[in-house]
């Protein structure tokens, strides 16, 4: 078990080390972050000025080995637009994101789920097609087409929310509705298909010929089993709690860290998009690691597995 | 003998194809009947049909009797009471039939629990009994190991222990030992013949093995696209099979003594269930068909005591048989 731990571990760093020397290497070569922060008017000696003195004018490699010289010290760099450090600029933006993304998390698993084990039970019947109608929509609808229709209906036509804005909770009503619907789509979708697997299964005809009742046939005996890939795509959704919301929170103009990231990418403020994006791959790769851990709980086979691992 | 269990006129289709045309099948208590047949003759169908297990799709009709009482389309409540209370079912292939993610313990407590007026320790102390019983060794410790810990036989026998618990009186075994290799498939069907003699349970060996039927079973009955074409007591049945189709299976089985002779194999196939002859489905395929067989189906008709035949030419069949053997 510990060697199999290791490999998972040491694997999640490196997934994390190749994401940043990835974001790293095209945010340079994407374009000259002293253009884009002090203009194109500005006095080529003040452009000059501002690469030295963020250290622009070193060749590529060695920009790359201070930077992770300074992250093996815990510094995540500075903002060049107004020097504070990125790291503090991105914390302060947290709590506003999480604050649409985990009552959206709450909401995708509160109607994904159940709507998922629904259809699935009741497959061929007119709630299942519903529900999966609304499910391809769902998920076919892309976010910003969606958040703009509830802006249209509901801060437009009824004028009973606000259009964007972080001012009340109200405000965070439509951004919160268009995260989870989407999200709460791709669940039942997910969900309906892993439980018609597993009730086709022979073991729940074993349960039912044992006469065991088919309420618990489900609970005891399909939902466990179906637990098993549903609990994949969770760990994704934990994965996305952080950056998931770029597109709405632009939308909505709601101050979090996707709205930083837009900023921050149109202005090559370098080290605060790094940031951001070292943030999201560790995210991404905790709950990665969660998930694999999770697997191991859920899935006895797994278990002796790793264990000879 | 008591009549335990009575089929009659079990019919069976998925989305309008015809699976089953009409099954007829009664067993006394404590019997053992075989029920031999190709695979999708409906063997299966018939106690998954009779036990309520089918997905809701498939249309049934006909009557299913338990001890006099009606259990086709009984309620579920009384459905969960018969399922391994009364009638237990053991499948071919035990690996899959265990739930993976739960322990041996948690899958025999629960039978037990469900029929037996057990709790607390009194269900433990079951369980173990029941997993000696069928041979699984230290059963104390294994009760906590998962399905997929134990080998393929060893599956088998916790699945055994698991249709005991609820002591049935009918147990159907559908091709228990299928996927099993030839010396567990031996010591699974000893298992099986023991746990009957001990508790006198009936049981329903189905297979497309004629050789396990015959060393383990008081009766057969032989299916054919989703009938019964002959039931009969299994010594007379190998020694003096009526129906052609009968005639034709043991035909094709290898004789263990005296000279080497060609095996027969019957013509051509099973007829699709979308497209059924009229009349007697097997008559394509029948050598001693005439023109009476394609007009209507033949039903199943006592011809001896204890013996019946789903044949109009079941006569003739027999004569030429004889006159066979004659030669």
């Amino acid at each position: 078990m510990g060697r199999y731990l290791a490999i998972r571990i040491g694997r999640a760093a490196l997934t994390i080390v190749l994401v940043v020397t990835f974001a790293f290497i095209v945010l340079r070569l994407s374009g000259d972050p002293a253009l884009m922060i002090l203009g194109p008017e500005a006095p080529p000696e003040v452009l000059a000025a501002f690469r030295k003195a963020w250290g622009l004018d070193d060749p590529i490699w060695a920009q790359y080995f201070d930077y992770f010289g300074a992250i093996a010290k815990g510094e995540l760099g500075r903002s060049m637009r107004d020097g504070r450090p990125a790291i503090e600029l991105v914390l302060e933006r947290i709590p506003a994101t999480l604050a649409l993304t985990l009552p959206a998390f709450f909401f995708k698993v509160a109607l994904g789920i159940p709507a998922g084990i629904y259809a699935a039970l009741h497959r061929g019947s007119g709630i299942d097609r519903a529900v999966m109608m609304t499910a391809v929509a769902g998920f076919t609808v892309p976010s910003f087409v969606l958040a703009l229709l509830l802006v249209l209906v509901f801060a437009v036509q009824l004028g009973w929310l606000p259009s964007g804005g972080q001012d009340s909770w109200r405000h965070a009503i439509l951004p919160i509705t268009t995260l989870s619907l989407g999200g709460a789509a791709v669940l039942a979708r997910f969900t309906r298909s892993a439980m018609l697997e597993v009730l086709g299964q022979p073991y729940i005809r074993t349960a039912s010929a044992k006469g065991v009742p088919w309420r618990k046939v489900v609970t005891s005996h399909a939902l466990p089993n179906a637990a098993i890939p549903t609990v994949t795509i969770l760990g994704f959704m934990v994965g996305t709690l952080i950056a998931g919301a770029v597109v709405v929170e632009s939308v909505f103009a709601w101050p979090g860290v996707g709205r930083l990231l837009v900023v921050a990418v149109a202005n090559r403020d370098l080290a605060v998009v790094q940031c951001i994006l070292l943030l999201v791959a560790m995210t991404m790769v905790t709950s990665n690691l969660i998930v694999d851990f999770l697997y191991g709980f859920l899935d006895p086979r797994l278990r002796t597995k790793g264990a000879h691992a | 003998m008591t009549q335990l269990i009575a089929i009659a006129g079990l019919s069976v289709a998925f989305s309008g194809v015809p699976v089953l045309r009409g099954v007829d099948l009664a067993l006394q208590k404590g019997e053992a009947l075989g029920l031999v047949g190709e695979s999708g003759s409906g063997k299966s169908v018939t106690w998954l049909a009779a036990l309520g297990l089918l997905p809701r799709h498939a249309q049934v009709a006909g009557s299913v009797r338990l001890d006099g009482r009606e259990i086709l389309g009984a309620p579920s409540a009384e459905l969960d009471h018969v399922r391994g209370g009364r009638i237990a079912m053991i499948f071919q292939d035990p690996a899959s039939a265990l739930n993976p993610v739960l322990t041996i313990r948690k899958q025999l407590c629960e039978a037990l629990a469900l029929h037996r007026d057990l709790s607390g320790e009194a269900v433990k102390a079951e369980a173990r009994r029941l997993l000696d019983l069928v041979g699984i060794p230290d059963a104390a410790r294994r009760l906590s190991a998962y399905p997929h810990e134990f080998s393929g036989g060893q599956v088998q026998r916790v699945m055994i222990a698991m249709a005991l618990a609820g002591n049935p009186d009918l147990l159907i075994a559908d091709e228990p030992t299928t996927a099993l290799d030839a010396t567990i498939q031996a010591q699974i069907l000893e298992l099986l013949s023991l746990v009957r003699r001990e508790m006198g349970m009936a049981m329903v060996l189905i297979s497309h093995d004629l050789g396990v039927v015959a060393e383990n079973c008081d009766r057969v009955a032989v299916m054919y696209a989703g009938r019964i074409v002959e039931a009969a007591p299994s010594n007379q049945l190998f020694a003096d099979p009526v129906h052609p189709y009968a005639q034709g299976l043991i035909g094709a089985l290898p004789p263990l003594d005296g000279p080497r002779r060609r095996l027969t194999a019957i013509p051509g196939t099973v007829p699709d269930p979308a497209h059924m002859p009229s009349g007697c489905a097997y008559a394509p395929r029948c050598a001693l068909a005439g023109e009476s067989c394609g007009l209507a189906a033949p039903t199943l008709a006592p011809i001896a005591d204890d013996r019946s035949v789903a044949c109009v030419r079941a006569e003739a069949s027999r004569r030429a048989v004889l006159g066979m053997a004659a030669e």
